[in-house]
């Protein structure tokens, strides 16, 4: 397949009165063209921060990218000017957010919304535009799409609203779209609507997707490779079931345990990981996991891992992947079955 | 938004008649009567009273009023002598207006404006000037501001009128001195609301769709951002429409203020009953019209019952 995205070594951080907040701390990844790839990973992780770094909506100041690239369909996004970014945003890579309640324009009708990108990015005249705002409400599945056109969005209902985000997104055929939690402020019947559509979308406009989640059950529905975030880093990265079944990261063990599932044990507490994330105004020089980690060892709180290759594309930042440690049996993996 | 119009009108004839009758009452509960002056005997007093029918009983009185004022007749002022108060307002009036909504139309374009110049340039010295002006003209009030431009541009450079209301260039100085208040609390509002529709996610949608900083600013975040501004216009049309006493006696205006002052001094009953029913009514009216607006504005409002 071919390359749409290529991250390397990225590092964005942000300067605050108190110093400087290192939230990206040398992430790589790629997008092939048509993929899903799913990061996920706790609260301030860095996971929007680095898609928000992609699309340049990172305020800058106080953020700046402070070393890597970020190489799309050819271009070296973390170059452009801000009026050349102007003509990526939206018609070649696109966004949804997390809460549709909010994220839309509340003075303004849920058609012209879709329009404005047209307009701008397709020279579209606004009759044409109208029309094709009416189609992609009905390809998002909204019914009486010649009404809806016109009504503003108080007028839609939660999931509605975030269907006509999609639309938005999708208005302009963009190559990437990136969902940062697109279902995580919508009810579990919906959420499974619009994972169903976003599925489907991908499969008719063979766009690539980056979805953010720390919903586990989003990521079997929708990606074929995860990457699990941790304090600004990639900790593990594999195919979805290399993630699911396979796990070797004691964070991935943790993440996986703390889904509930139809097969858990009532009597007992859902499992959860002990402490809280470290202060990314210093992070250890060691694995950022290490003091909540129950297997941590003297060279953990020493020097980062390297990354260790698994399997095909499973790569682990790990010391107990290296030959000289203890054999560990992880708790989770085989056998878990996700809703 | 027929029913919304519909219900708002109610809803403003209520308050009209509230106010009235309030006012009615209330006049009459001050301490003395129209007619208190030395020179005046008891006999022709008594006689006063009744020509003007004050010795009736009160709800007849009352019943009176009501009936006139249904009409569009305030009476006979009680102190200048064969005026009726319809004809006082008649005539004073025009001007008050005139200087009154000058004063609003430039209080809220320049007051906007100043407000969205202020949020671009946070915390750089175009926001620094505007809040200062703003600042300035929240706590120095028209009597001073007044007599100072009086000084300055009249007597001093010689470029406009010092007082009288002759043509455009003696609104000038009028007008600012009335509309700095109003238009320095737009200013400050504006400002505050546009750097929180600036942190709204459908901002950030905006920008995700590509949107140049000059478009997401013009279709995004003035109209959101102007919404508390427009709440604030019916309040501000009423202080500037009323409040234009002390600036009318500094430039030396033929307005309503000092009828309506001099009124209150000598208890001329139906004067103050029939200013203050006439302006209520203005001021009704210039918030029905807002909320009107608003509804145009903000697509939420329409529906709200």
């Amino acid at each position: 397949m071919e390359r749409l995205l290529e991250v390397k070594d990225l590092e964005v951080s942000f300067r605050t009165y108190a110093g400087e907040i290192k939230a990206v701390r040398g992430v790589s990844f790629h997008v092939d063209r048509g993929e899903t790839v799913a990061i996920v990973g706790e609260s301030g992780c860095g996971k929007t921060v680095t898609v928000q770094t992609i699309m340049r909506l990172i305020p800058m100041p106080p953020g700046f990218i402070k070393n890597g690239s970020i190489i799309f369909d050819g271009k070296d996004i973390a170059k452009l000017s801000e009026k050349e970014m102007e003509h990526v945003r939206g018609s070649e890579m696109s966004m949804v957010f997390q809460d549709p309640m909010t994220s839309l324009n509340p003075t303004m009708r849920v058609g012209a919304q879709i329009a404005e990108s047209l307009i701008k990015h397709q020279k579209m005249p606004p009759k044409q535009a109208r029309e094709r705002a009416i189609e992609m409400l009905k390809l998002v599945g909204i019914p009486n799409a010649e009404k809806r056109v016109d009504q503003y969005p108080h007028e839609f209902s939660g999931g509605m609203r975030q269907r006509a985000m999609i639309a938005i997104a999708l208005a302009c055929s963009p190559k990437l779209l990136i969902a940062d939690e697109p279902t995580t402020a919508l009810d579990v019947t919906i959420q499974a609507q619009i994972l169903d559509l976003m599925r489907d979308l991908q499969k008719k406009l063979n766009t690539s997707i980056i979805i953010i989640t720390h919903n586990l059950g989003v990521v079997a529905n929708l990606a074929e490779r995860v990457l699990v975030m941790y304090a600004g880093k990639i900790i593990e990265r594999g195919s979805l079931d290399e993630i699911f079944y396979n796990p070797r990261h004691p964070y991935t063990w943790g993440l996986l345990m703390s889904v509930p599932t139809s097969e858990l044990d009532k009597s007992k507490r859902l499992a959860s990981i002990d402490g809280t994330p470290p202060d990314l105004f210093a992070p250890p020089v060691g694995c950022a996991f290490a003091a909540r980690c129950e297997y941590a060892m003297k060279i953990c709180y020493e020097r980062y891992p390297e990354d260790f290759t698994v399997g095909d594309g499973h790569r682990v930042a790990c010391w107990l992947m290296h030959p000289m440690a203890p054999e560990v049996k992880p708790p989770v993996g085989k056998g878990v079955t996700l809703s | 938004m027929g029913r919304y119009i519909l219900n708002r009108l109610f809803v403003s004839l209520i308050t009209a008649w509230v106010l009235v009758t309030l006012v009615f009452f209330l006049i009459r509960l001050l301490p003395g009567d129209p007619f208190l002056s030395e020179k005046v005997t008891p006999e022709i007093k008594a006689n006063m009273m009744k020509y003007y029918g004050l010795d009736k009983p009160i709800h007849i009185q009352y019943a009176t009023f009501l009936g006139n004022l249904l009409k569009g007749d305030f009476g006979y002022s009680l102190r200048y002598k064969n005026r009726t108060v319809n004809e006082v307002i008649n005539q004073a009036f025009p001007y008050s207006a005139d200087l009154g909504i000058r004063a609003v139309i430039f209080a809220a374009i320049a007051g906007v404006t100043l407000g969205i110049i202020a949020a671009l340039n946070r915390n750089r010295s175009w926001d620094y000037l505007s809040m200062f002006i703003a600042i300035v003209g929240v706590s120095v009030p028209s009597f001073v501001i007044g007599p100072l431009l009086q000084y300055v541009f009249a007597t001093k450079l010689k470029l406009l009128p010092v007082s009288q209301w002759k043509g455009f260039a003696y609104t000038i100085m009028p007008t600012f001195a009335l509309s700095l208040h109003s238009l320095a609390l737009m200013a400050r509002l504006m400002r505050a609301s546009m750097l929180d529709v600036v942190n709204q996610d459908y901002i950030k949608t905006a920008k995700a769709k590509g949107l140049s900083p000059f478009q997401i600013i013009w279709k995004h975040q003035i109209r959101n951002a102007i919404l508390p501004v427009v709440t604030v216009l019916g309040p501000v049309t009423a202080t500037l429409l009323t409040g234009t006493f002390v600036v009318e006696q500094i430039f030396a205006i033929p307005g309503l203020g000092k009828f309506y002052i001099l009124g209150i001094q000598n208890l001329d009953y139906s004067l103050v009953l029939g200013m203050t029913t006439f302006y209520g009514l203005f001021l009704i009216a210039a918030n029905f019209v807002v909320d009107i607006i608003y509804g145009l504005v903000d697509p939420r409002i329409r529906l709200a019952r």
